[in-house]
């Protein structure tokens, strides 16, 4: 089933004609509300009427995450406060968060887009639905929660954690379909497992798992143990949250809700298009965003558009499985991670020369980031009870910047590697 | 009075005390005494040498964190009960001690002590001559 045939299956001309007109709208709208984009375009002499349609979008300067974060909290909305009906937040790389707001439109427009993602998924309204998203700042829990009650499919808020009663209350409720993050879904069936379940009993079918980046083995991995289809779900909480593209139940791609969002993938070294079926980093401008309207968003990921329509009669463009990203962020249990962020705070507590190494990996299928740091003369201590407190110091510091715990390991100097004198930062042994 | 301990940061890894000790011993450094504190992940290696300023300089070349520390070395009778009476007295005086290492040598037990004020702790001793005496350092690199 198709949830909006009209916008999911519209002839590529017909699309290209509806978000030309919504991007002339917005970027009227921007010009004229945000100041940050009055100054950009005035800067490249451009002005609201140079931009007459789509083939025009490569003339608008782009929008960075940086941009988001100098202009904290609200400098980006284009619509007063008393017009925001909610604001969510994702943490950011010197300690403040990225705010995003919604007017009442904007959540409407989540809500529809969430609901076409399940039920290209396969989600109806007889589902029981147990989101085991997060609730609160962070986008999944109360993004599908609205698109589940649009469908009308019966939602379970459980939110995230506490496995054993997740598991307790999909036995009891019979929940239908999960949401939650792959490597979550991964740690409840291992839980279910070892419970002595097994997951034919359970009546889950579907899964709706994103938030962070998983491969092909690691859904064939879902899949089997907990005896469902697992549907790959993306968003970013900037672009909207959760629900800017979704699989269909051909699982061949990510369908973009495109007459919201325009995609484009660029080299993010020329910052030039790249050419249909080559990699490049995804890109979007919202065109019906009222609060938060962004142009030319760099996300940062890396994949490949592929405009044919869909065997399931979408003509959205599909956007492949991320592939990784342009820059060294890292997203750790849903949360994303800048080695920048880390280096800050060791600069800051002033104790330590950055000399640090993260090692990202999934042990028991829960994503574990170790934190490295030379202990170098300067602080080295010959007591124990003052290495110890640095080590907690630097660990209490790190987890209240980034919002996840970490461990942290004191090491000898010289044990990190540098390569032309700067330290490699990163060893992700999640292999994705 | 004061004693030159050489520390090093050592990580809980295979052969990083042979490579210290090694050093040293390419060197003609002799170890009089050593103790290691450790916890899971790393130790804290604690020396006293025959030449710490040149132990210290080699191994701080071979990239180790490497520290010298103002220790005291007390002797007391090698007795059952000696070296309590010793502590004793220092915690009566308010002396608290951060950390210890303690050899026997002939009729006398050696204990190197760290404690957070050295001077007030030479001082106690001095005061208790008949409980313990102060041990310098070239009369411990002669043992
Ligand atoms: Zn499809």
């Amino acid at each position: 089933m198709i949830w909006n045939e009209f916008n999911e299956c519209m002839s590529r001309e017909e699309m290209r004609n509806l978000q030309s007109e919504r991007l002339c709208e917005t970027v009227e709208r921007v010009y004229h509300n945000v100041p940050f984009y009055r100054k950009k375009m005035q800067e490249i002499g451009l002005e609201p009427g140079d931009i007459r349609g789509i083939e025009d979008l490569n003339k608008l300067p782009f929008t960075t995450k940086k941009d988001l974060r100098d202009n904290y909290p609200f400098g980006l909305f284009a619509v007063p406060i008393s017009e925001v009906m909610r604001v969510h937040a994702s943490s950011g790389t010197t300690g403040k968060p990225t705010v995003v707001g919604y007017s009442r439109k904007d959540i409407a427009t989540w809500s529809e887009v969430v609901a076409r993602c399940l039920c290209a998924a396969g989600v109806k309204k007889k589902d029981i639905i147990q989101i085991a998203y997060g609730y609160g700042l962070f986008t999944g829990g109360l993004g599908l929660h609205y698109g589940s009650e649009k469908v009308g499919a019966t939602v379970i808020p459980i939110s995230g954690g506490n496995t054993k009663k997740q598991i307790q209350i999909m036995i009891d409720l019979k929940s239908t379909v999960l949401a939650c993050t792959p490597s979550y879904a991964l740690y409840l069936a291992e839980a279910i497992e070892e419970m002595g379940i097994d997951p034919k009993e359970l009546s889950l079918r579907v899964g709706i798992f994103g938030a962070e980046p998983w491969t092909e083995e690691m859904r064939k991995e879902i899949e089997r143990k907990l005896h469902l289809k697992a549907i790959d779900i993306f968003g970013l909480s900037e672009i909207i949250g959760p629900g800017v593209s979704c699989e269909c139940e051909m699982q061949n791609g990510l369908h973009i809700h495109e007459d919201h969002f325009i995609p484009e993938t660029i080299d993010p070294d020329s910052l030039n298009s790249v050419s249909e079926g080559e990699t490049g980093e995804l890109v979007f401008t919202t065109v019906t965003k009222e609060a938060l309207p962004l142009i030319r968003y760099r996300t940062g990921d890396l994949t490949v558009l592929n405009h044919k329509t869909c065997q399931c009669g979408r003509t959205l463009t599909r956007m492949e499985k991320c592939k990784g990203r342009s820059d060294d962020m890292l997203i750790i249990r849903g949360v994303n991670i800048f080695p920048s962020q880390i280096e800050s705070v060791l600069l800051n507590m002033g104790e330590t020369k950055p000399h640090y190494l993260l090692i990202v990996d999934r042990i028991n299928n829960l994503d574990t980031l170790e934190v490295w740091v030379e202990v170098d003369e300067i602080f080295f201590s010959d007591e124990i009870k003052r290495l110890e407190s640095l080590s907690a110091k630097i660990k209490h510091q790190i987890e209240s910047t980034l919002g996840i715990s970490v461990k942290v390991k004191l090491v000898e100097p010289k044990t990190i590697e540098r390569s032309e004198g700067k330290s490699k930062r990163v060893i992700d042994k999640r292999k994705l | 009075m004061l004693i030159k301990q050489l520390s090093v940061f050592l990580e809980n890894k295979s052969g990083r005390l042979t490579e210290v000790t090694k050093t040293l011993g390419d060197l003609d450094i002799n170890i009089s005494a050593l103790s290691i504190a450790d916890t899971t992940e790393y130790g804290i290696l604690r020396m006293i040498l025959t030449d710490p300023d040149k132990g210290y300089k080699a191994l701080k070349e071979k990239g180790f964190s490497v520290r010298l520390t103002d220790v005291l070395c007390i002797a007391t009778p090698h007795t059952p009960g000696a070296l309590a009476k010793a502590l004793d007295i220092l915690s009566k005086n308010g002396i608290s001690v951060e950390y210890m290492y303690a050899f026997e040598v002939g009729q006398k037990a050696l204990v190197v002590i760290k404690t957070a004020d050295n001077q007030k702790t030479i001082d106690t001793i001095v005061a208790h001559k008949n409980e313990m005496e102060l041990i310098n350092a070239d009369e411990i690199c002669q043992i």
